[in-house]
């Protein structure tokens, strides 16, 4: 496929037209799972484990049982029939992976703080809790692990059944000979040690769930806050043993998610086992502590990057080696995420050798899964801040050494070392375009006139430029990863008998404004108005296919089956309007919802016309079905690449340590542009995440495995007050990949931010003698970093 | 994140609340809500009963009495940011109270319920207390008036007894410089250690986050009082305190910022 530019025919592609969204949600009207008013329900609460790994001695439920409103308390024992298997982990990334038996409630064993020991179900959320607060547990403690180069080395097993810590080695090592050449032949090398601290994904809405029964047919409707209610349905029916045909999944409002819904819970299995138990109401709502404790974490990983170099800078080998913190268990798709930056650690540069070895671990901790640009803002942040140390080594200025090593757009489609195919670039040019705003040299003055003047304000210039493979997936690819379901997306247009629109996605929002973008693909393409388009979306009973959202997958994947679905749909009203005007659908023109005979523009037959005589069908041609409506599910040829220079300028306090963001500039390619207003608010939000992992935010333990940042006043989400105004611009390379040349964007923001904040801190510093610091960047960080770099 | 079940009663008068305090063995009085309600959520205090004092209207006021300013206790933070009579008698109650959390908060809470608090990390204790402001407490005896260096006294505790009511805080005006250094991470948290700095006549420097309580720099006041130079005095900042460790900060690195802070509140404070 070589579309460069969306056929427009409707001039609202490109526009930036407000969110549809949005007055509903503003004024409340929008409906979240713990909104909903379901009578008779009853709320479960679950006590978590307050050790992080210990064998269960005996837990004694019989206060709480008798507590005022209690129904029932159930432990792992009384549940142990109500599902048909554990909890699913859907990527069992090699064969020979080890993966502990994970059930919704401790089986004997509690592995991090937070895992779920018992279920209390009463009349009342407030009876639920304090009926928690009467369960006694004895436990035996075991010694935790923790640290991941203490758990690969097996000192202490966490599951003993598996006899090693270690989850599985995953390598894609083209040619090791030929990467080993390459650093015996180097002239240049750098070796860097990175930590990617984990992070607490901490969506707006916390999780919340109501499972309703059907009390005869047997029958259960899921309301959950999720981001895959199609992928839910289908694991709820293999874990427990329910027909799919009898689980209806609705994903209402959902507020936010970042990788964090992407998941099967505890809850939601618990829920629906014990509302099938009752034949109840069952509802949970997270707690902000159970946000932090029970709700996937994201990264968790130590890096050890080296690049060998030519004497001109020439990067010819890049070698990788991961250890990667699963946490307790496999959730959905934990041992995956690394895998989605496997690929990507050359970066934007033209690597001939390519060696990445991951090796997944457990730990005595929440579980990892995926977090807002999952395994890429990992391959980004070591590559970028490798090629930053190379400079430095070299002597050579930073973004020099990365022209040099820039894939050249000639190259594309380039054939990567790791086996990929990037799409489309021109780094060069969005590069220079980067810098044209920046204006870098009267900062790099500046600068050094405070160096020069014994400042203790410091300045430094950070780039990070980034590249990373979205549009999750070719199915094809999926299997050749071990991924347990394809990367197609559904979509039906369906244009009523009045003409408005229907649009059916199987993609499932939960902030991202698909019902806005996709409206504005079908108007644009249908000639009518965003306003007259309606989009079905996040219920499995509306919506049967989809493989939901995720991984910057909806636009490339999900738009383009819409646009497929809408053109299929005009074909069909092309053929009906032919036939009433009695010529060939070929002669005909279309626009502004009209078709015409090409020449004779008096000739015409609306659109409208079409769609009420689909829905009459007293005049349809032979053969033809009633109805105006087309699917199509779409699956991609390939990944889509988006990247962009994003540069940063800080401001080091050096007797405090504190670190403040003076200026952010990003300019990102995310291909051709739907709706740059969405694309704005995706980048921003990106942009905070990633700067929060840079600065603010970490998921810090104490030595026997509690959490200490359970809370939002000690995990430090930072907020608007924290930033500078972002100077955003673009270029657009369009994807040749899917009809309309998107690339993606939502995660980019949090995928290039990290190391452009830490590249920026080392050149403020680097006058004083650091060379590295790690995430996050906090004042004592940063003034201890600069104590030491004198000694 | 839910608090234990509790009786509530909203009082109409500060004698109604006083002579509900004494009938009401585990009562907690609630104005603001912003240092109880936290506590109570993660179950830290359960009191058997709240009684809201929130609105009452008669201690919400700020007067000019001639040398000093007399705020009412359910004084809002919001309240006392914009109020023109500490803006030209004692602005640095203003700043303060500007620095405080975050817009929602500083509507709600009240300059009474966070110095009867005593919170050692919160903004305005110290701020008192480098003020020399005195409190006015009410109780089933009568008015007694406490200065702010007999206030505080340990961790979540002050001269406040049983049954009184914090109702006025009386602030001397500012003649000469002042400045509150607030270092933090994110503009709504607690500092992680802060400064206040008055010269009105002699220096008083106060603390905060340093230890349990809202603390003096009494080694820097000495000296300062003493004729020693600004980086001298600022040098004993942290002298005879032993400061907490968190996430956010060794010991250590709390004394070094206490030096560093106090040394640019008492610059600012003698440029002003």
């Amino acid at each position: 496929m070589t579309v460069t530019e969306p056929k427009t025919s409707g001039g609202v592609i490109g526009t930036r037209m407000l969110r549809k969204e949005d007055p509903s949600l503003l004024t409340g009207e929008s409906k979240f799972s713990d909104d909903l008013v379901i009578p008779g329900a009853l709320y479960i609460a679950l006590l978590r484990a307050t050790v992080a790994h210990a064998r269960i001695v005996s837990i004694d439920t019989s206060a709480a049982k008798s507590s005022a409103g209690v129904v029932a308390v159930y432990t792992y024992d009384d549940l142990k029939d109500d599902w048909a298997g554990p909890m699913p982990c859907a990527w069992p990334v090699t064969a020979d992976m080890k993966n502990p038996a994970h059930f919704p409630l401790a089986n004997g064993k509690v592995n991090y703080v937070g895992d779920g020991v018992a279920v209390v179900v009463a009349n009342s959320k407030t009876a639920a809790i304090d009926a928690i607060e009467a369960i006694e547990v004895e436990y035996e403690e075991l010694t935790p692990v923790l640290d991941l180069e203490d758990s690969v080395s097996d000192s202490t097993v966490i599951h003993q059944d598996l006899a090693t810590n270690s989850s599985y080695l995953w390598e894609l090592i083209p040619n090791k000979d030929a990467v080993d050449e390459a650093f015996s032949n180097a002239v240049h090398t750098v070796e860097e040690r990175y930590i990617q601290q984990r992070l607490i994904p901490a969506a707006m809405e916390p999780r919340s769930l109501v499972v309703v029964p059907a009390p005869f047919g047997g029958d259960f409707t899921v309301y959950t806050s999720t981001q895959i209610p199609h992928i839910l349905k289908v694991m709820l029916a293999l874990t427990l043993g329910i027909s799919e045909t009898k689980i209806r999944v609705i994903a209402p409002s959902v507020g936010g998610g970042f990788g964090s819904k992407l998941n099967v819970y505890a809850e939601e299995v618990l829920a629906l086992a014990i509302a099938r138990k009752l034949r109840k109401p069952i509802r949970w709502t997270e707690e902000r502590t159970e946000n932090a404790l029970a709700t996937i974490h994201g990264r968790g990983q130590v890096q050890d990057i080296e690049l060998a170099a030519d004497a001109n800078g020439k990067i010819t080998a890049v070698r990788v080696n991961i250890l990667a913190d699963m946490g307790a268990y496999l959730q959905l798709v934990t041992p995956g995420v690394p895998l989605l930056g496997a690929f990507l650690y050359h970066g934007v540069y033209d690597i001939p050798n390519y060696s990445f070895s991951c090796t997944g671990v457990f730990t005595n901790k929440t579980p990892t899964d995926a977090y807002r640009g999952a395994g890429r803002p990992e391959a980004t942040y070591a590559i970028e801040r490798a090629v930053d140390a190379l400079a430095r080594k070299m002597g050579v200025s930073a973004i020099e050494l990365r022209r040099r090593n820039f894939i050249p757009k000639e190259a594309f489609p380039y054939p990567s070392a790791a086996g990929l195919t990037f799409d489309s670039g021109d780094y060069a040019a969005n590069l220079d375009k980067a810098l044209s705003i920046l204006d870098i040299e009267p900062i790099l003055a500046e600068k050094q006139a405070r160096i020069d003047a014994g400042s203790t304000k410091v300045l430094g210039v950070g780039l990070s430029f980034f590249v990373e493979m979205c549009g999750l997936a070719p199915s094809r690819v999926l299997a050749s990863l071990n991924y347990g379901a394809g990367g197609w997306e559904a979509a039906t247009v369906r244009i009523l008998p009045t003409s408005k629109v229907q649009v059916v996605t199987g993609t499932a929002p939960h902030g991202q404004g698909h019902e806005t973008s996709w409206s504005m693909i079908v108007a644009d393409k249908l000639g009518i108005s965003p306003d007259d388009i309606e989009v079905l979306h996040s219920d499995t009973a509306i919506a049967p296919y989809g493989m939901d959202t995720y991984g910057s997958r909806s636009l490339s994947v999900g738009g383009s089956a819409i646009h497929l679905a809408t053109e299929k749909v005009l074909d069909k009203a092309r053929a009906i309007a032919a036939h009433q005007l009695e010529v060939s659908a070929d002669d005909l023109e279309y626009s502004n919802g009209t078709f015409a005979v090409k020449g004779s523009p008096e000739k015409a037959y609306p659109l409208a016309a079409a769609a009420f005589e689909a829905f009459t069908a007293h005049n349809l041609p032979d053969g033809m079905e009633p109805n105006l409506e087309a699917s199509v599910t779409w699956d991609p040829p390939n990944f889509t690449f988006p990247y962009g220079s994003h540069f940063a300028v800080v401001e080091v306090d050096t007797e405090t340590g504190k670190v403040e963001l003076v200026r952010y500039l990003a300019v990102d390619d995310c291909g051709n542009r739907i709706n740059p207003l969405i694309i704005e608010g995706q980048i921003h939000g990106g942009l905070v995440q990633g700067i929060a992992q840079a600065l603010y935010e970490e998921a810090s333990y104490d030595a026997a495995g509690n959490l200490l940042t359970s809370t939002l006043a000690d995990y430090l989400v930072p907020s608007a007050t924290e930033f500078p105004f972002f100077e955003l611009d673009h270029t657009v390379t369009p994807s040749p990949t899917n009809p309309l040349g998107v690339k993606g964007i939502g995660e980019a923001g949090a995928i290039a931010s990290p190391p452009a904040i830490i590249n920026a801190i080392i050149d403020a510093l680097s006058h004083l003698g650091v060379s590295h610091i790690d995430m996050p960047a906090s004042p004592q960080r940063v003034w201890e970093t600069i104590n030491n770099a004198g000694k | 994140m839910f608090p234990s079940s509790f009786d509530y009663v909203r009082a109409s008068s500060v004698a109604e609340a006083i002579s509900i305090l004494a009938n009401e063995e585990d009562a907690k009085l609630l104005a603001g809500g912003h240092s109880l309600l936290p506590l109570m959520k993660l179950r830290l205090a359960s009191p058997s009963k709240l009684v809201d004092i929130g609105r009452i209207s008669e201690l919400s006021y700020i007067e000019d009495r001639g040398e000093y300013v007399a705020v009412g206790a359910l004084t809002r933070h919001r309240d006392l940011e914009v109020s023109a009579v500490l803006g030209s008698s004692v602005p640095m109650l203003s700043h303060v109270a500007s620095l405080v959390g975050d817009p929602s908060v500083r509507h709600r809470g009240t300059i009474g319920g966070s110095v009867a608090h005593g919170d050692g990390a919160s903004d305005l204790p110290a701020a008192v207390l480098a003020l020399d402001a005195t409190m006015v407490a009410q109780g089933p005896n009568g008015t007694r008036e406490i200065p702010a260096s007999e206030f505080f006294l340990g961790f979540l505790e002050t001269a406040l007894e049983e049954g009184e009511i914090l109702t006025e805080i009386k602030v001397p005006k500012i003649h000469g410089g002042w400045s509150y250094q607030k270092f933090n991470r994110r503009a709504q948290d607690w500092a992680i250690v802060g400064v206040a700095a008055v010269r009105n006549g002699s220096t008083k420097v106060s603390l905060v986050n340093m230890g349990s309580m809202p603390l003096r720099a009494l080694a820097t006041e000495a000296a300062m009082n003493s004729g020693a130079s600004i980086s001298d005095a600022a040098a004993l900042a942290a002298e005879g305190i032993d400061p907490p460790a968190d996430l956010n900060a060794s010991a250590d690195y709390r004394r070094h910022l206490a030096s560093v802070l106090v040394k640019r509140a008492l610059e600012e404070a003698s440029s002003s």
